[in-house]
């Protein structure tokens, strides 16, 4: 960076740190401790000589999920969110220079309000454990009352987020058991709980155990009165009933599989979706389709009144960036594989499921899977390995394993959560099959 | 003279033509699922892939970016984003490794957070940093969490946070959703703090103070010693919101300001891209005492392995899954090592440099309240051609379109009436600034109604916002119905 001297010519100063006079003597920095610039190439060396000897899925097969997937991304995603256009602008507060935008967030919105089945979706959240945490507190205001269920079966990660976003409005959350044959919803369990002081309960499809309960069907009939929120896999909905057809009021899910990478974990796309008569209780930033003043079609954000920059502390919540270019992403991930292409996807991880599930259940020292249910694309495998130790050898072997479940349910410490999708060919599968083999 | 691209506005529900065929399956499966959970009907659209492309880049096209042009929006922060932090964060040892791989395997990956949180402690002069926090809103949250933590480890009851009202609207809508009461003070003559109203309004039930500074006007804050010691005196911490660092790199810092806790926000100082509103990052700073709060996990060293440090029994716990937006990470992280110490002071100096040049160019047409010397943005105020022409900060702002500039941030603070807040930032050259005033200064002395006719150059004419509030067209399936009962009913 050059300091310009006509600039500063012309501004009548001598030196730049005459713009600086302003910041008192007592507060003042001597520089930066910090190593002197690198030439461009340098950097990207560096860099890439720091990650090289990381495992990454393109060269070792992933077999681990619990919210993040190695999914197929279409070239055609990674060549419209690379845009300049897109991903070097920012939110998009004037709407006529940023149409393209907010036409794509429209579509998103659209696009994900049919994979649902519901009527109204923002333009996203942080991810799917922030966007449970806002469903949560939503539901508060949607039925002031204090508990909020949750199931058992639930990432730790999950858990923890949300009970960071119930300690502002001092709301508790209240775990209702899995029936542990099925590892389903233990219904009886959960009408023990849902007494009057709930405000919202809480169910995912599939579950944090793979399994496709349906159970879930039967929760707003079980319990009318109480806002429903489901936690879905938009991927399995090429193929599930969509939660809007079984009475969700919010609908909250991990969208990073609809065209994003796995990014360790982030940028992830939180989805929220919910009835449009809650619309105004909603968290995030909404488009809408309007005209211009000629009568020609345009979109534009619209009930920000709901939000912090209008609001401040009234605000429905405080969410300003979002993860407005991963909405894009999803929006040409679903434009591109078309209905057909979403449901041939599901079924491959269906089916992908059954043939490993199959395969290390055959092992000795493997129980696969533990809980007798349909699966969608993981599943709880009981080994007689310590997790740790199993993944360690897998390492080696070049297979990214499984995940230890021990960490989200103690009492699983001999148990495994184990995911395949549509990428994993039965190479693949027979790799990880053969490593499992060598140290049961 | 800018010209935005014009298509037609068809969405890609209207494309047709039938999608390419995506995945063969080998096989029909039997017995999927549950019959009952079985989906009877996706209304995805149908399209080529070939006609997906067209649609989005088009698309593209109708929307304005850093890369087309000036981006002036204050309080944003919009410099160039360098395309060499994009293709680092593409690379398959950022893109394709999942956060609950065995630590063995993505040392590099840890290796990169570790270093990165001690750069930004370097920069911050803070003594631990998470990188958990998704945006500067969630790392303000963050912040107020951990400031929970500390007052009740303390056994104290606090339930008050006070904040600025020139204040980043982030900032009472965090410390709201944390359950704290908020107390907004005002500004005094000069436009910073009042340093009477703040001695008032700090008391036992106090918990923190957020601030930025320099403040959303521009102006450093040089009592800022004072404020920190009145906070501290009534046992509240203070807050610092990293919104506007880019201003201060080197040369002062939230930790010489004696902060307590503070995000950074990578997409504006550390010139991630913004993609549109997201992603972003919002690393929390913090000092010693209240390391123990940070989220967990934490990335820790030992004989030059790293490992995720879960056993953390005062940590707040989680404020989103996994460790934080790391594509983005990667991006700060090269940002910063192309910089280095010295560069990145260089950065704040040009920024600030550019920032003063620009105002001296403008105030000559239009009004700027407070004091003459701003750091990386200022703030001009609309008011006298409001009153005299009719002409608003709307009308300048829209006006602005016509000429390929993203508009200034309108209507904020609100303590200056008719708000055009800009930032140039440092990524841009005198003669971009120089046609940038005198594009501000041209609409000033235009005609009224040719600007209040702006904008026409732009893909669409002005936007209709409360049509859209009204009719609440939210999706596609919305604009459908909508159709449908007007052609009923006409």
């Amino acid at each position: 960076m050059t300091i310009d001297e006509r600039m500063l010519k012309e501004l009548g100063v001598k030196d730049v740190d005459a713009l600086f006079v302003d910041i008192p003597m007592e507060v003042r920095k001597e520089g930066l401790d910090l190593r002197n610039g690198l030439d461009e190439y340098e950097v990207v060396r560096e860099v890439r000589e720091m990650l090289s000897s990381d495992l990454n899925s393109e060269k070792a097969p992933c077999f681990l999920g619990a919210g993040i997937y190695d999914h197929f991304i279409p070239a055609a995603v990674k060549s419209i969110i690379m845009r300049s256009e897109f991903i070097t602008s920012y939110t998009p507060y004037e709407a006529e220079i940023s149409q393209g935008m907010l036409h794509s967030m429209f579509e998103y919105q659209s696009l994900v309000s049919e994979l649902t089945a519901m009527d109204v979706v923002n333009s996203s959240n942080y991810d799917a454990s922030t966007a449970l945490g806002e469903a949560a507190t939503m539901c508060h205001r949607i039925l002031p009352k204090k508990k909020f269920l949750i199931p058992e079966a639930m990432s730790w990660e999950k858990k923890s987020v949300l009970r960071n976003y119930l300690w502002g409005p001092q709301l508790e959350a209240v775990e209702y058991a899995y029936d542990p044959y099925t590892g389903g919803i233990d219904l009886n369990d959960l009408a023990d709980k849902a007494d009057e002081d709930v405000c919202g309960l809480y169910a995912e499809v599939p579950n944090f155990f793979g399994t496709i309960d349906p159970a879930a069907l039967e929760l707003k009939k079980r319990f009318p009165n109480i806002p429903l929120v489901i936690g879905v896999d938009p991927i399995s909905l090429g193929i599930l009933t969509p939660p809007g057809e079984y009475g969700a009021d919010i609908v909250i899910g991990e969208g990073q599989s609809l065209g994003s990478s796995m990014n360790f974990g982030g940028p992830l796309l939180g989805i929220f979706a919910c009835k449009k008569e809650h619309v105004r209780k909603m968290p995030g930033r909404l488009i809408g389709m309007t005209r211009d003043n000629t009568g020609e079609r345009a979109f534009c954000m619209t009930l920000q009144t709901r939000e912090q920059h209008i609001r401040r502390s009234k605000a429905t919540s405080n969410i300003c960036t979002n993860e407005a270019l991963m909405a894009v992403a999803a929006a040409v991930y679903l434009s591109v594989v078309g209905p057909k292409g979403l449901k041939a996807i599901a079924k491959a991880n269906i089916s992908n499921a059954r043939d490993l599930i199959e395969k290390i259940d055959g092992l000795d020292g493997f129980d696969a899977p533990v809980f007798k249910a349909y699966h969608f694309n993981e599943f709880v495998v009981r080994t007689s390995v310590r997790p740790e130790k199993l993944n360690k050898h897998l390492a080696r072997k070049s297979i990214i394993g499984g995940l230890d479940l021990s960490r989200h349910i103690p009492r699983m410490n001999e148990h495994m959560l184990f995911t395949t999708t549509e990428v994993h060919s039965e190479a693949d599968h027979d790799r990880l099959v053969a490593a499992l083999k060598e140290v049961a | 003279m800018y010209r935005q691209a014009r298509y037609d506005t068809k969405t890609v529900f209207e494309l047709g033509g039938g999608s390419d065929p995506c995945i063969r399956l080998k096989g029909e499966l039997q017995d999927i699922a549950p019959e009952s959970m079985m989906r009877k009907g996706l209304c995805l659209p149908e399209t080529p892939e070939r006609e997906v492309i067209k649609h989005y880049v088009n698309l593209s096209q109708r929307n304005f970016s850093v890369d087309n042009g000036l981006y002036p929006l204050g309080s944003c922060t919009m410099k160039y984003n360098p395309k060499f932090a994009d293709a680092l964060s593409s690379l398959p040892s950022v893109a394709s490794i999942h956060p609950y791989q065995d630590e063995d395997t993505v040392q590099g990956a840890m290796q990169l957070l570790h270093r990165l949180e001690g750069m930004l402690c370097a920069i911050s002069d803070m003594d631990a940093v998470t990188l958990q926090p998704a945006a500067g809103a969630q790392g303000e949250f963050t912040g107020m969490l951990i400031a929970k933590a500390y007052h009740r480890a303390n056994g104290q009851d606090r339930i008050e946070v006070v904040i600025p009202d020139s204040a980043h609207g982030t900032n009472p809508a965090s410390a709201a959703m944390a359950g704290y009461g908020v107390l907004e003070i005002p500004s005094n003559a000069d436009g910073c703090v009042d340093i009477e109203a703040l001695k008032g309004a700090v008391s036992h039930k106090t918990a923190a103070f957020m601030i930025t500074n320099p403040n959303t006007l521009g102006i450093f804050e040089d009592q800022i010693r004072e404020i920190a010691d009145i906070v501290h005196d009534a046992g509240a911490l203070l807050y610092y919101d990293g919104a506007n660092f880019n201003a201060i790199l080197g040369m002062t810092s939230p930790g010489r300001m004696n902060f307590d806790i503070m995000h950074f926000n990578l997409h504006k100082t550390f010139a991630t891209p913004h993609g549109g509103g997201g992603p972003g990052a919002g690393p929390v700073g913090v000092r010693k005492h209240l390391e123990k709060y940070l989220p967990v996990p934490r990335v820790v060293e030992q004989g030059g392995k790293y490992r995720f440090d879960y056993d953390r029994p005062e940590s707040i716990g989680k404020v989103r899954a996994f460790h934080g937006n790391f594509a983005v990470l990667v991006r700060a992280y090269a940002y910063i090592l192309r910089h280095g110490g010295d560069g990145l002071k260089e950065i704040s100096q040009a920024a600030v440099l550019n920032s003063n040049y620009l105002k001296s160019k403008l105030v000559v047409e239009y009004e700027m309240p407070y004091r003459p010397l701003r750091k990386h943005e200022f703030v001009i105020s609309a008011r006298k051609q409001a009153k005299e022409r009719n002409v608003k900060a709307l009308d300048i702002a829209k006006r602005l379109l016509d000429f390929g500039y993203m508009s200034p941030t309108i209507y904020f603070p609100s303590l200056v009436e008719e708000a055009l807040m800009i930032e140039p930032t440092e990524s841009e050259t005198k003669e971009t600034l120089d046609q940038f005033a005198e594009t501000l200064i041209r609409i000033a002395r235009e005609d009224p109604d040719v600007i209040h006719a702006a904008p026409n150059n732009t893909s669409v004419g002005r936007v209709d916002e409360l049509y859209a509030a009204r009719e609440l067209i939210l999706t596609w399936k919305d604009y459908l119905a909508k159709t449908k009962v007007k052609k009923e009913s006409g």
